[in-house]
């Protein structure tokens, strides 16, 4: 009888140690199956772009690529600069000081991506609706953003974030 | 086995509630938990299981890779390139699928020869039969596009040289190959209509693999004696014997798998094929991956276009009717004397076409491929029919307990 | 059909199965003996590769000299167009350091996009970019090279292959003994071979315009001149400079640029191989636990 019993333990360890075994192995398969649908080596290694700024003239914008996102970049007047300051102290829904979004007052550069559900703003192009504030404007849900890019009024919870880049020199920024 | 009464029971509420609305619980219970099965199965039986253990490693592997895969020729062979080498884990993920083909057809092949060797085909079992062999010709089609994806110069002239078998039927023949390819040659049409039927029939083998299993669970497994249950004590439940020994050697077959997936996961392919296509250029020597070679052997045995296509397809056909061919009511070879050295010469004739069809067909070899293809085809039509008539088999135990535990009065001793 | 006569046909039944495969061995042992002959030019004799076998690596420094082979001698004719330039840094390969990739990468000129007018812009390469070939097309490469296209490096170490010349009846022993080893170097076994086969050619031999004689080439006749001599690069880790050595190398070098994440894929195999076989084994006492429930 007590051999029986014996056996029977023996058993139960046993399925218990191989179930376990067939548990760990099965979720060691599942990690490369779904690992493999994170961004590649090769988009990794596009993840830094270099801008050349010279051609850009005040109050001009323009609009690059950097990891397939649409990157604003405006030289920005004095009087934008203005604005954008003196607000610094206003009731914001995102609070940031202008000094925070932009590493030297004349160039501002954003992820031009509204923080609501992922349109492009417009305000980019000369004639392109800027919004209540001279930023930008999104079309999807109406979010107007100022000359710094924080949200102002409408739907959007955060402000235009601001890619990490650095200026190389006085005009070539890396992106990334 | 015809006992159609469940012994299942729900054991609380929601499954109550479940049972009476959708019994999948219960179908599961009676299929693959108490499913009574003959209690003397040998290793050669767990072969479905790893057979399963295939189709869905391929899918499963196969829909990550069709993520990555560009189905057009400019891109095919650079989309793979970029799949081993950029996207996380992606050379192992296509090795696995690469020789996971082969690794299912030599599962494939083993199941096949396991149910021909034991009779597996004959009454009442002909409509598994039959399915099994279905199954068959669909993963042939399908693993033979699945290789034509990679776009490397076997691929290319492997797509050629099948489609053109086409070209073989008299009248319309060059019309339907024009139809198949989508153009006048093999092109961007082509492979796109290629990638999409790949995608497909593998969910057409596992609804197949379904009313196989189906089929199964109505008459019950066969077994190594070929005597049919007829007690209780013939059988035990699928669960847990079976589960556990089917598990065990998909765990050994996995390590084979792994062997050639980690060390050697070009072995089993062909240098060529690491060429792009070129359509300009064909290689200087076509071969098939090694589970064709046997079927290619066939083909080029026959010095006639049409005849040759016609013998290769009939290799594969011939397989439908054997329930038929077969006039011995015995089972296993295993109690056929007479049968067996010529099911054992029809086994070395397989490997030895699988042999001769990686070799240029000229001189001996071309004879050899003639011979063996000859007897192929002698095997099924005359000897199979013929000895049934003739021969003496073996006395067969009066049940499975009976083989398993000796005559009765041998009972003490064995157990 | 009588007994009698049963019984004569199934004793004989062995004899004539025996007779009829005797036969057909026969035969072809014959035709194979005499086929196994044929074949073009010497057997290729298989390279000690620190990458083959079950625990083959790669050995960055020779990675390294490699590469160096190619930039030098190779690259002038042959692209390596699968792969880019932050390849050499990634770990499992030659594993430069992130500068000495970028030098590299700069001294390629890069088409980005396009100027004002609309033309094509230049600019120095990045570590993101795939390696520049030497010609913007094959039309412009066979104008350069005689007609001759010189094959991209990127695959061909596993596009190429080598053919044992053994009795046809030994070539099963021979498949299962690769299987075995898990030799996937036919390749580079056949591409030093090549680069170390030039010769001057057998009396008798016609050479075409511009062909070299190569023992190891297909037809002996190949548009590359010998691109390999002593000192042809400079090693800086001491590594002797024979033709032989650069061979060698820039083999190896092409080895891992068709199989670059080999490292760890044999690594990654022992530690699956360990856990399947434990597994299996835990699986089989198992199963031998619950099927001595039958006994009782």
């Amino acid at each position: 009888m007590s051999s029986d019993h014996n056996d029977e333990g023996r058993r139960d360890f046993l399925m218990v140690a191989a179930g376990s075994f067939a548990a760990v192995g099965a979720a060691g398969a599942l990690w490369p199956l779904v690992d493999q649908m994170n961004p590649d080596a090769s988009a990794k290694a596009l993840a830094s772009i270099e801008v050349d700024l010279s051609p850009i003239k005040e109050g001009q914008a323009v609009t690059v690529m950097w990891r397939g996102k649409p990157i604003f970049i405006r030289k920005r007047t004095a009087e934008e600069i203005k604005e954008a300051v003196s607000a610094d102290s206003t009731d914001m829904r995102d609070p940031q000081v202008d000094g925070e979004r932009a590493q030297k007052p004349e160039w501002l550069v954003l992820i031009g991506i509204c923080t609501h559900l992922g349109c492009i703003p417009r305000g980019q192009s000369t004639g392109d609706v800027q919004g209540d504030f001279g930023g930008w404007f999104c079309p999807c849900h109406g979010s107007h953003y100022d000359t710094s890019g924080r949200i102002r009024k409408g739907p959007a919870p955060t402000n235009l974030e601001v890619p990490p880049y650095a200026f190389i020199s006085d005009t070539k920024i890396k992106i990334g | 086995m015809s006992d159609h009464s469940s012994s299942y029971v729900p054991s609380n509420g929601f499954t109550r509630w479940l049972d009476e609305r959708l019994p999948i619980i219960r179908l599961m219970y009676d299929s693959f938990i108490v499913f009574p099965t003959p209690r003397n199965l040998n290793y050669l039986w767990t072969f479905g299981g790893i057979l399963t253990f295939c189709l869905m490693a391929q899918i499963i592997t196969g829909i990550v890779i069709a993520m990555h895969f560009v189905p057009h020729g400019d891109h095919a062979f650079a989309s793979v390139e970029h799949l081993m080498r950029d996207v996380n884990w992606g050379d192992l993920i296509r090795y696995t699928h690469a020789v996971g083909a082969s690794m299912f057809f030599a599962a494939a092949y083993i199941h096949l020869f396991r149910g021909l060797y034991y009779g597996s085909y004959k009454s009442p079992r002909e409509i598994i039969w039959i399915f099994g062999v279905v199954i068959l010709l669909l993963m042939i089609i399908t693993a033979f596009m699945g290789y034509s994806l990679v776009w490397g110069q076997m691929s290319f002239w492997a797509v050629t040289v099948i489609t053109n078998l086409f070209t073989a039927i008299p009248i319309v023949g060059e019309s339907i190959t024009q139809w198949i390819w989508g153009g006048y040659s093999v092109g961007d049409p082509t492979l796109n209509r290629l990638f999409s039927l790949h995608y497909l029939f593998p969910f057409i083998i596992a609804a197949l693999v379904g009313l196989h299993i189906w089929a199964l669970h109505v008459v019950g497994s066969n077994n190594p004696t070929g005597v049919e249950v007829k007690t209780k004590s013939d059988t035990i439940p699928f669960f847990p014997f079976y589960v556990i020994k089917d598990g065990f050697m998909v765990v050994v077959f996995m390590l084979l798998f792994s062997w050639f997936v980690f060390y050697a996961p070009n072995y089993l392919g062909h240098s060529d094929n690491f060429i792009e296509a070129n359509p300009l250029q064909t290689p200087p020597h076509i071969v098939p991956e090694w589970y064709f070679l046997p079927f290619y052997a066939i083909l080029r045995a026959i010095p006639d276009k049409l005849f040759g296509v016609i013998a290769m397809v009939a290799a594969i056909v011939v397989l439908f009717v054997i329930p038929w061919l077969d006039t011995s009511k015995i089972k296993s070879v295993s109690k056929r004397p007479l049968f067996m050295p010529f099911f054992w010469l029809f086994v070395i004739t397989c490997l030895a076409l699988g042999y001769l069809g990686a070799k240029a067909p000229e001189g001996y070899f071309l004879l050899a491929s003639q011979l063996f293809t000859a007897y192929y085809f002698i095997f099924f039509i005359v000897i199979m029919p013929v000895i049934g008539l003739i021969e003496t088999p073996k006395e067969l135990p009066d049940s499975i307990t009976e083989a398993v535990e000796g005559k009765s009065g041998k009972e003490g001793a064995s157990s | 059909m009588n007994s009698i006569l049963k019984n004569t046909f199934l004793k004989n039944t062995w004899k004539l199965v025996s007779l009829l495969t005797a036969m057909i061995v026969g035969t072809v042992l014959f035709a194979g003996s005499a086929l196994a002959a044929g074949g073009t030019g010497p057997e290729v004799k298989r390279q000690e590769w620190s990458f083959g076998g079950f625990n083959g690596q790669y050995d960055k420094a020779q990675l390294q000299r490699g590469f160096g082979v190619y930039k030098e001698v190779c690259a002038s004719c042959h692209g390596l167009k699968l792969l880019s330039y932050r390849n050499l840094v990634q770990k499992g390969g030659p594993e430069f350091s992130k500068e000495q990739a970028l030098a590299i990468a700069k001294e390629a000129t890069v088409i980005d996009g396009v100027d004002e007018d609309g033309e094509p812009k230049e600019r120095p390469g990045k570590l993101s970019d795939r390696f520049q070939g030497p010609f913007k097309n094959e039309t412009e490469a066979r104008s350069a090279n005689n007609g001759a296209y010189p094959p991209d490096f990127s695959v061909l170490a596993k596009a190429r292959t080598i053919h044992r010349h053994v009795p046809w009846y030994t070539e099963p022993y021979w498949w299962a003994y690769d299987m075995v080893t898990a030799y996937e170097e036919k390749g580079s076994d056949y591409i030093y071979a090549l680069l170390t086969g030039y010769g001057t050619a057998p009396k008798g031999e016609v050479m075409g315009d511009g062909m070299n004689y190569n023992k190891y080439f297909p037809g002996h006749q190949i548009a590359m001149a010998n691109p390999l001599t002593d000192d042809a690069v400079e090693y800086t880790d001491g590594t002797a400079t024979t033709a032989e050595q650069h061979a060698k190398d820039v083999t190896a070098f092409m080895a891992w640029a068709s199989e670059p994440h080999l490292n760890a894929r044999k690594n990654l195999g022992k530690r699956v191989q360990i856990y399947l076989l434990i597994f299996a084994l835990l699986l089989f006492l198992a199963k031998k636990s619950v099927w001595a429930r039958l006994k009782h």
